[in-house]
């Protein structure tokens, strides 16, 4: 061992009580890091994958202004082929192919102007939460069928239940009337609220068949393997389909702004707390600091008189620093992933949370994420803003005078 | 007898002999005060925001429905118009209250067609409360409570390729369940700060709706303005004692039974500043503990000289602790004054516009404004204080219970 860092650690031990007091600040701001950052990180995880899984995949392909306008002559000609041509280059890719549109749907005692979705059950299945959520009834099996999925809201406003039949009334591609009558086979419910206002769902080849529409449908959604190649993805497929210009390729990010913007202000209203922590804990070790250099004052005197050099002197604090950040990162960052690896057995939750999750598209119980960034980015930042509040006590070594200094009280 | 004076003198000039650690503590116990304040007033004013918000999209304190109407908002699920009995009843709680036709109905345009929801009412008696949060972009708002004419939002106008002047058919359904159809001429087009509101509501008069319903007199909903929003509770049971007593099967209901997730949002904000100022004044605790226990180290021979010259252990005790509370006092002074100029400086509202569609989602506008609450202020220094001098007993306690003839004799 150096000398240098023995010396540290010697010094670091003349005042228990003050170090372990200053390593306590550590600790305790450090835990708390972790638990909140883990259960952050964890919960904007969750209501991204639960929204897209929900709504609308990764990467949806559809005719260029359908995102924004969603009016039903803005399809797609013969989408089967298309999802084939996708598929075939992409075979890692889960494809599912839409169709949607507005209806008026009618049961014996109600009528609600509703959206209507046209899936293809296969694809459905790879891409999205729905067809799992079935709690009445059984999802489609076939890609054809006079069948209808109702969410458990729709059901209930429609005063609907499985078997009963419902009347679609609404007008086709050609601008022609459209009317048929659907069964309930299915009702849905996912407890987040917008899933359970909206979905409405029957197979594809109906919806082409009632809606007069051939072959063609509206959007193909994409699902990628991971969620972060979805722009790689969507430039490979925008290279793939140079040559049609009227298809628009848009990822989730472009197309839900929402879900980043209410990512964004959560973090930064987030970092607003943890940079205030991790401000008071830096004042604890910038006091704690400038204390051990100022009662030493006629012991680096002397030190100064011998000839050992300032610069040496200020290591030697930076030394001491370093030793104490490390033991507060290592006991904080391990309490802290004890802490965060046993609710990520058992959830956690607060009171009144449920309302507020159910908004977000978020599980009344939340799980903390255990990446290595999650857990380790809070301690970091608190060990280095520790290390850089040990630079004022160092730089006031090189004003020491030796001969004043040994003479300090 | 304990001589004040001298403690405070004592207390005083202990505090400043060491200028610099007592300056670096005064910094963070007033980082800390600021930032319990400050962020408490954001985080308060976040939560003012959308509660406004909510309410007048709700809209109102209480509502009074059909028992059935919010599980299934038919027209068959609805009410007679007030009754004397209640009307006098409604004036006396409230100086803003109305009753509107709200049913889901389908709107068609040559291009299209959408679900919307059809609220019929009397222009007169709510438009304040309407235009709070949206206006009129082109022509007119309903004139009468039996205007024929219809005002959309402008994203619905758009998604329908409809507009100003143009007809469109409103189709929904009549108490015996066969589709009620008329077509109606657009009036006026609104916008709405949250887009949402723009697509889902329609205006129409609210006898015309009730015609086309054929449900005249009928009406879905009573909406009511208090004074402030926690009356809510006392007014719904007074409200519902006089709906029990007519016998009727209408249902009051305060907002926080309507919408609970802002009732939800509402009650977490007290948990929320508690938790916060804890957790702010437990990360400042230990620099003040520590600060403490090195200005009493350094006079482990002071106090030993003291105690052998009969000076009684109370006295060194109240020393240190009224050392502790002018540091706290100074602190939590400064911490105020700078959180109360932080409110001033963003009182004209800190502008969130490009996070805005996230911030939709949780039903904000974009400006943030903060409020700040007097017992806020209050919780945060008491906490700083009766906390702060918890902190102090324990190192005071020890350097109390010294033995003199130790303590003398120990060099530092």
């Amino acid at each position: 061992m150096s000398t240098t860092l023995l010396l540290a650690w010697r010094n670091l031990w003349r005042h228990q009580r003050r170090t372990w007091l200053t390593i306590g600040a550590m600790i305790f701001s450090n835990v708390l890091l972790v638990f909140l950052i883990t259960i952050q990180f964890g919960s904007y995880d969750m209501m991204i994958e639960n929204s897209l899984k929900a709504f609308s995949g990764h990467i949806q392909i559809a005719q260029a202004g359908y995102h924004q306008d969603a009016k039903m002559r803005q399809s797609l000609n013969e989408i089967n082929s298309l999802e084939e041509q996708i598929q075939q280059a992409y075979p890692e890719l889960n494809l599912a192919a839409r169709a949607s549109t507005i209806v008026l749907a009618s049961s014996k005692e109600r009528s609600l102007g509703i959206q209507i979705m046209g899936v293809n059950p296969k694809g459905e299945t790879l891409v999205s939460s729905v067809p799992g959520l079935i709690k009445q009834g059984a999802y489609f099996r076939d890609n054809i069928g006079d069948k209808i999925i109702l969410s458990h809201i729709l059901a209930r406003n429609l005063k609907a239940q499985l078997g009963d039949e419902i009347t679609l009334l609404g007008s086709g591609l050609d601008g022609s009337f459209a009317a048929s009558v659907v069964v309930v086979v299915g009702i849905f419910e996912s407890g987040f609220d917008g899933l359970d206002r909206s979905v409405a769902q029957v197979p594809l080849r109906t919806f082409q068949s009632i809606f007069s529409m051939e072959d063609s449908g509206h959007s193909i959604i994409i699902n990628v393997p991971e969620i972060n190649l979805s722009q790689k993805y969507q430039q490979e497929l925008k290279q793939l389909f140079l040559a049609q210009p009227e298809l628009e390729i848009l990822t989730w990010e472009q197309r839900h702004p929402e879900i980043k913007q209410a990512i964004q202000t959560d973090m930064a209203s987030a970092w607003f707390m943890y940079v205030v922590l991790i401000v008071l804990v830096a004042f604890s070790v910038l006091n704690t600091q400038l204390m051990t250099v100022l009662e030493r004052t006629r012991e680096f005197g002397i030190m100064l008189a011998i000839g050992v050099r300032a610069s040496r002197l200020a290591r030697l604090i930076f030394m001491e620093t370093t030793l104490m950040a490390a033991i507060g990162f290592i006991l904080g960052s391990g309490v802290g992933l004890i802490v965060v690896a046993i609710i990520n057995q058992t959830g956690f939750s607060f009171p009144g949370m449920e309302e507020m999750a159910a908004q977000y598209n978020l599980s009344e119980k939340m799980y903390p994420s255990l990446s290595p960034l999650a857990i380790f980015l809070g301690p970091s930042i608190v060990f280095a803003g520790c290390l850089l509040t040990s630079i004022y006590p160092a730089l006031r070594l090189f004003l020491l005078e030796p001969v004043s200094a040994m003479r300090a009280a | 007898m304990i001589n004040i004076a001298l403690i405070l003198t004592l207390a005083w000039r202990n505090l400043w002999r060491n200028l610099r650690r007592t300056t670096i503590m005064l910094a963070a116990i007033t980082v800390g005060v600021w930032a319990m304040i400050f962020l408490t007033a954001l985080m308060r004013g976040m939560v003012e925001d959308m509660l406004k918000r909510g309410l007048y999209q709700l809209p109102g304190h209480v509502q009074i429905h059909h028992p059935f109407y919010l599980d299934d908002p038919s027209i068959v699920n609805s009410l007679e118009e007030p009754s004397e009995v209640l009307t006098k009843a409604l004036e006396e709680v409230s100086q803003y209250w109305f009753s509107r036709v709200k049913v889901p109905a389908m709107l068609v345009s040559e291009r299209g067609a959408r679900g919307v929801m059809a609220i019929g009412l009397d222009p007169n008696a709510e438009s304040d409360i309407l235009f709070a949060n949206r206006h009129i972009n082109e022509g007119r708002f309903l004139s009468s409570i039996d205007d024929e004419a219809l005002v959309i939002g402008a994203k619905l106008a758009e998604r329908l390729e409809t507009g100003l002047g143009k007809r469109v058919v409103l189709m929904s359904q009549d108490p015996n369940n066969t589709i009620a159809e008329r077509g109606f001429r657009i009036v006026g087009i609104f916008s709405a700060e949250l887009s949402a509101q723009e697509e889902i509501n329609i205006y129409v008069g609210k006898k015309t709706l009730q015609e086309l319903l054929s449900s005249k007199d009928k009406i879905s909903e009573i909406a009511l303005f208090a004074e402030d929003y926690q009356q809510a509770n006392t007014i719904q049971q007074y409200l519902q004692q006089i709906l029990s007593e007519q016998q009727t099967k209408a249902q009051a209901l305060s907002w926080k039974a309507i919408n609970p997730y802002l009732s939800g949002m509402v009650n977490m904000m007290d948990g929320f500043v508690l938790v916060w100022v804890i957790v702010i004044f437990l990360a400042m605790s230990f620099g003040l503990a520590n600060t403490l226990v090195m200005a009493l180290y350094e006079r482990i021979r002071e106090i030993g000289l003291m105690l052998a010259l009969g000076m009684a252990p109370m006295m060194v005790i109240w020393q240190i602790l009224v050392e502790s509370v002018i540091l706290l006092l100074i602190g939590l002074a400064l911490g105020n004054g700078l959180a109360l100029v932080a409110v001033q400086l963003t009182a004209p509202g800190i502008d969130l516009s490009s996070v805005a569609k996230g911030l939709e989602m949780a039903g904000m506008g974009t400006t943030l404004y903060p409020a700040l609450l007097i017992k806020d202020v209050w919780t945060a220094n008491f906490i700083v204080l009766v906390l702060g001098m918890l902190t102090s007993v324990l190192p005071a306690l020890r350097a109390a219970h010294y033995d003199p003839i130790r303590a003398i004799t120990k060099s530092t």
